[in-house]
């Protein structure tokens, strides 16, 4: 290729290239050995398209061809069609309101016939385009708070959908777009706030609302006791101390409460509680008693369920010890206690097979893959490269960061891809088409992108 | 272009790098400190499967196998994968209803879950297994065959020699000798199989499976590295004359009693009778359990083999013994004469011991004829015997010629639960009539073998093959030899000749004599073989069950021939009533003939087909069999439905049980039907009833626990 065709050689960057086609290979190899039966025959199954790993192998070329395509474009019609493309993508996911059909509990899917296709999943490219073209016209200050407004709705208008949709997890990728804002000068304050909050969110649907205004009263009073001398000096402090325990106070006694019982509807308030492994405390008891018998067991057996997977998904990953039982030797992922294994939990194969080394070599990879991401973004000359360089980086750290935690036990269970290595046509798709126009843009970084 | 912002990246790479700092942290948790996972994925997704060796083969003394292990088929079911299959011609090939073919799968689905394969039929016959075969590839995958080895025995005879295989139990558990055994395998319960475990049982094999989260096995771990092969049981060489021992038990059929025969020069045993017996077929395979309780509840006692451990008082037989004993002391000589008037009224008043014959006999009549006057006297004169200081002395010197003769102690054969029978001690008068109150009367009747003495049939065959041989004798064996060697030493003890007095060959001869006499001219004449020199003794024994007389037991016993002898034996029939010339001489003599000749002579083959067809079982049992509870214990349906499993089985099959009372109706009709069934049966079998039978030492139960032998 390189001597053939100069032109779309030129500029690109090969570790990259190199990254993606260890780590998609790499994806393969486990697929494959999540799959083996040492009665198949290797040729055969290969051919036959019958299994997943074969199957994958068939979207890795299709990916091919289609980065091969992405790198011959022009760079500037990403920046022409960012917009319209974004809208496109909003307009599929409000399509599946009407047209979805529903594949594992969220009607998120539009069928194509020959594929499922996720919006969603698929609007991630979109709206980092989108983000990009915003943050990178020259009339947007992004110091300004309308600014800042403007490009939050950007980034979260398909995060609302998708939360309506049902569609959660894959929802919850959008903040990874914070990352991008966060360099483009959103104000550390914001992001303080917003963890601040989060936390508080979460603490508030663990516990019970007393519990919690109790312990924040001692926990205001013991900060104002041990910062007694910087108030005495200074009565601001004081007030924000007592300003926060004030707004935690209504915000976990009151607004919590008040959401849960009459803004959300009961299933929503269901969905968010069960995010964070609790059964919801909110729901009235009259209507409780409506809850058939099988509705509460259903619940019950997918809490079971999402345990279970965890559960075996910790043991294979921890019998692979320092070196791992070896390629194909895995009893664990072979023997399909790990359930989903091919796609969300492809990493339970890695621990299996190839212990902490493998493990480890591979978190490497993904972090080389996020530092070097870093490092080409910082090298563009036009805000659009840049923006669009952190938002991969955002989506490819969240999609890893949260799939790996899941899988060790760290997060709640949330059906998120490992990026390139999961089996799925949609996700591989979707990755391939993030790095190769980042390649592209790089690739043309001399050209100044509005 | 902005650059006042770039020193946020290094806080995005912190974020980075922090976020994967905590998840490797993690991971070395996971994977290089906690043992537990892994523990947890051996025991989850290994399987340690244990292969069994085919158990050694047994076979006769002429070579032929009468133990042996045969491959059986098993339909074997997986619930879950049966729907759209033709279950109609499945049930028509089985032979059974719906009804019976729902209650097989909620069987297996409750053992096994629907996704496991369970038995549906276990041990195919072979018309069934043909007929299955041709259609086998519409019933799968739900349906496969799976083969089995099974114990198999070529002539279906000699179940109490062989014994039989069963589950180990904890008892078997808790014992050190069993170390390896696990719950659930199979361990010889009884017969050569429990005594030869060790050497029959081989070496166990190991393989490692993978399985999958359905506790399915999958493929071998490692390509089978770690396994080990298994290794077959030796084989075993026994003395058994399979034909003769086929011969014995259908003279025995319809009777109470043993039968055992021993090669007088190796000791190994020929046959080993014990009446009723049991088809070992019985034992094997899919209905072992049913089989084995009926077994176990039947008063006839089937399981308890008498030939070595139901004791007898020896009756008449004993006097050859006593002849022994009077003339090697020399209280008697040969010319020593006795007069019999009636009675013997050696100990004055009380009741005298009659004698059946009138007359003066010498030692030789005496033993011919039975004379009961004459042994009371040689008896009385051995324990007066002015040679020792006291009654007591000279009673232990009769003790041990007792047990010179195998006597009173275990031989140690090979076949467990071997009793001892007894011969009364000094001591154990003394502690009956107290230090010194007693004298030869108290015990008189010892001297023609009632009373205080008891034998077992082996022991009394063993005696017989003493007398043959002349003084000595080899204990009583079935395992001649052990292919590949005898590794745990368990045969030598069968190598020695037992001689622990020396009686000088001329007391043996009048004894033979004697014994020569009985068969000729005496009480045995029932016996008599033409062309074969027989000696023998007849034995008649009076006995009591719970204090009740009953009907004599019938003994002979006897070797020939009288030169170069081949065959030592003995027979007891239970309570046949009449002399045991009568009834036990016959069924000697036609094994003798059988053994010696190889056949039975045209002109005898009515009197043997007369003994196939005599019923000496004591109405006594009958009316055990009668009184005996017939429990029968069938599943309680209400059970079923009260766990739901009827509509288990619905969702599962996709069949259609309208109605769940209906499918109950039909269960319980079904139930009412098999009753009504085994009852036309029971009736049926009354005329041509199995034996059954008694102990004679008032044992109701056999001593079938597993006690260490």
């Amino acid at each position: 290729m390189n001597q053939r065709n100069p032109t779309i050689s030129k500029g690109i960057d090969w570790i990259m290239v190199w990254l993606y086609i260890m780590l998609v290979i790499f994806g393969i190899i486990c697929i494959y050995s999540v799959e083996y039966k040492s009665t198949d025959h290797f040729l055969q199954t290969l051919t036959g398209f019958k299994k997943n790993y074969s199957k994958q192998l068939f979207f890795f070329a299709g990916c091919s061809v289609l980065a091969i395509f992405i790198l011959l474009t022009d760079s500037k019609l990403f920046t022409a069609t960012a917009n319209i493309s974004y809208l496109v993508g909003i307009v599929l996911i409000l399509a599946t309101f009407v047209v979805g059909k529903e594949i594992k509990g969220s009607k998120s899917w539009i069928p194509l016939g020959f594929m499922n296709l996720q919006p969603v999943e698929l609007c991630k490219i979109f709206t980092a385009l989108a983000l990009s073209k915003y943050l990178s016209m020259p009339e947007t200050d992004f110091r300004k708070p309308k600014s800042q407004m403007i490009a939050a709705s950007i980034a979260f208008a398909p995060l609302l959908l998708s939360i309506l949709q049902g569609e959660t997890g894959l929802a919850l990728v959008y903040f990874s777009f914070l990352i991008p804002m966060y360099r483009e000068g959103l104000p550390p304050g914001y992001l303080i706030a917003g963890v601040s909050m989060a936390v508080l969110l979460v603490v508030s649907l663990l516990f019970r609302t007393n519990t919690l205004l109790i312990a924040f009263a001692i926990l205001a009073v013991l900060v104002i006791y041990f910062n007694r001398r910087q108030i005495r000096r200074n009565n601001r402090l004081l007030f924000i101390i007592i300003g926060a325990w004030a707004f935690s106070s209504l915000f976990v006694g009151i607004v919590v409460p008040f959401t849960f019982k009459h803004v959300f509807k009961k299933y929503q308030a269901d969905r968010i509680f069960s995010m964070v492994g609790v059964d919801n405390p909110f729901t009235d008891k009259s209507t409780a008693n409506l809850n058939s018998d099988e509705e509460i067991k259903a619940k019950q057996r997918k809490n079971d369920q999402q345990n279970y997977n965890v559960k075996q998904s910790k043991i294979a990953i921890g019998s692979g010890g320092l070196t791992g039982k070896g390629f194909l030797k895995g009893t664990q992922t072979r023997g399909d206690f790990v359930p989903e294994q091919h796609t969300d939990f492809i990493f339970t194969s890695v621990g299996e097979n190839f212990g902490f080394i493998g493990t480890s070599i591979l978190m490497l990879l993904y972090l080389g893959f996020l530092l070097r991401i870093v490092r080409i973004a910082e090298r563009q000359r036009s805000v659009f490269s840049r923006v669009y360089a952190y938002s991969v980086a955002g989506i490819m750290f969240f999609h890893v960061a949260v799939n790996i935690c899941v899988t060790i036990g760290l997060a709640p269970v949330i059906g998120i891809t490992l990026p390139l290595m999961s089996y799925g046509g949609s996700s591989l798709l979707t990755f391939t088409i993030l790095i190769f126009i980042l390649i592209k843009l790089d690739a043309d970084r001399q050209m100044v992108l509005r | 272009m902005p650059v006042f912002n770039q020193s946020r990246k290094n806080v995005i790479i912190l974020v980075f790098a922090g976020m994967f700092a905590v998840i490797l942290m993690q991971l070395i948790n996971l994977q290089l400190f906690s043992t537990k996972y892994k523990l947890m994925a051996e025991g989850q997704g290994t399987f340690r499967k244990v292969i069994y060796p085919d158990r050694g083969i047994v076979f006769d003394r002429k070579g032929r196998s009468i133990l042996q292990n045969t491959v059986i088929y098993d339909l074997m079911v997986i619930p879950g994968k049966i729907k759209n299959t033709d279950t109609a011609t499945l049930c028509r090939i089985l032979n059974i209803d719906s009804a019976e073919f729902h209650k097989r799968i909620i069987s297996a689905i409750i053992k096994n879950k629907s996704y496991r394969a369970s038995v549906f039929e276990p041990l195919l016959s072979n018309e069934k297994m043909a007929m299955l075969n041709e259609i086998m590839y519409k019933l799968a995958p739900g349906y496969f065959l799976q083969q089995r080895s099974v114990r198999d025995y070529p002539y279906d005879a000699g179940g109490n020699i062989f014994g039989y295989l069963g589950e180990v139990d904890s008892n078997i558990l808790k014992n050190p000798q069993y170390e390896g055994y696990v719950m659930g395998d199979y361990i010889g319960r009884a017969g050569l199989e429990r005594t030869y475990e060790k050497v029959l049982m081989g070496q166990r094999g190991i393989e490692f499976w993978k399985r999958d989260n359905k506790n399915r096995l999958t493929e071998p771990l490692e390509n089978g590295r770690f396994d080990t092969a298994a290794v077959a049981g030796q084989n075993l060489y026994t003395s058994i004359d399979i034909e003769l021992q086929e011969f014995g038990e259908k003279l025995m059929e319809n009777k109470l009693g043993s039968i055992v025969a021993v090669d007088p020069q190796t000791g190994g045993i020929l046959a080993m009778v014990s009446s009723p017996t049991y088809k070992p077929r019985l034992l094997t395979g899919a209905e072992r359990r049913k089989h084995y309780a009926d077994l176990l509840l039947s008063p006839a006692l089937p399981l308890f083999n008498r030939s070595v451990s139901a004791t007898y008082s020896p009756g008449s037989t004993f006097k050859t013994l006593q002849a022994l004993v009077g003339l090697h002391e020399g209280v008697i000589d040969t010319k020593f004469q006795v007069a019999c008037s009636g009675a013997f009224y050696g100990c004055g008043s009380g009741k005298p011991m009659r004698c059946l014959d009138r007359g003066v006999f010498d030692l030789q009549h005496a033993i011919t004829v039975s004379d009961n006057t004459y042994f009371a006297t040689v008896m009385q004169r051995v324990i007066n015997n002015p040679k020792y200081p006291s009654q007591d002395s000279s009673l232990a010197v009769w003790d041990k010629y007792m047990y010179a003769f195998g006597l009173g102690h275990k031989l140690g054969i090979d076949v467990p639960w071997e009793k001892p029978g007894h011969i009364p001690t000094p001591a154990y008068f003394n502690k009956i009539y107290g230090k010194g109150a007693w004298n030869y009367c108290n015990y008189r009747s010892v001297s023609i073998g009632q009373g205080e003495v008891d034998v077992t049939p082996i022991q009394v065959a063993n005696e017989m093959a003493y007398i043959a041989n002349k003084g000595w004798y080899i204990i009583p064996h079935l395992v001649d030899s052990i292919e590949d060697g005898d590794k745990y030493d368990m045969l030598s003890k069968f190598k020695v000749k037992h001689r622990a007095i020396d009686i000088p060959d001329s007391i043996f001869d009048v004894v033979q004599n004697g014994m020569q006499g009985v068969v000729e001219r005496g009480t045995g004449g029932g016996a008599k073989v033409p062309g074969i020199t027989i000696c023998g003794k007849t034995g008649t024994v009076e006995n009591y069950y719970r204090g009740v007389k009953q009907p004599n037991h019938a003994f002979f016993c006897g070797f020939a021939p009288r030169e170069n002898p081949k065959i030592a034996i003995m027979c007891v029939v239970e309570n046949s009533g009449r002399f045991g010339g009568t009834y036990a001489a016959p069924i000697v003599g036609l094994m003798i003939e059988k053994y010696l000749n190889d056949t039975i002579a045209k002109n005898r083959l009515p009197l043997a087909e007369k003994f196939y067809k005599m019923n000496l079982i004591p109405p006594r049992i009958y009316s055990a069999i009668k009184t005996r509870d017939s429990l029968t214990h069938a599943k309680d349906t209400a059970y079923l439905l009260a766990k739901g499993y009827i509509k288990i089985l619905r969702d599962t099959m996709q069949v259609d049980i309208s109605d769940e009372q209906e499918a109950l109706d039909a269960i319980k009709k079904d139930k009412e039907d098999s009753k009504k069934d085994s009852q036309k049966k029971e009736e049926n079998n009354k005329q041509q009833l199995k034996p059954q039978a008694i102990l004679p030492n008032e044992k109701k139960k056999p001593e079938l626990k597993d006690s260490v032998m």
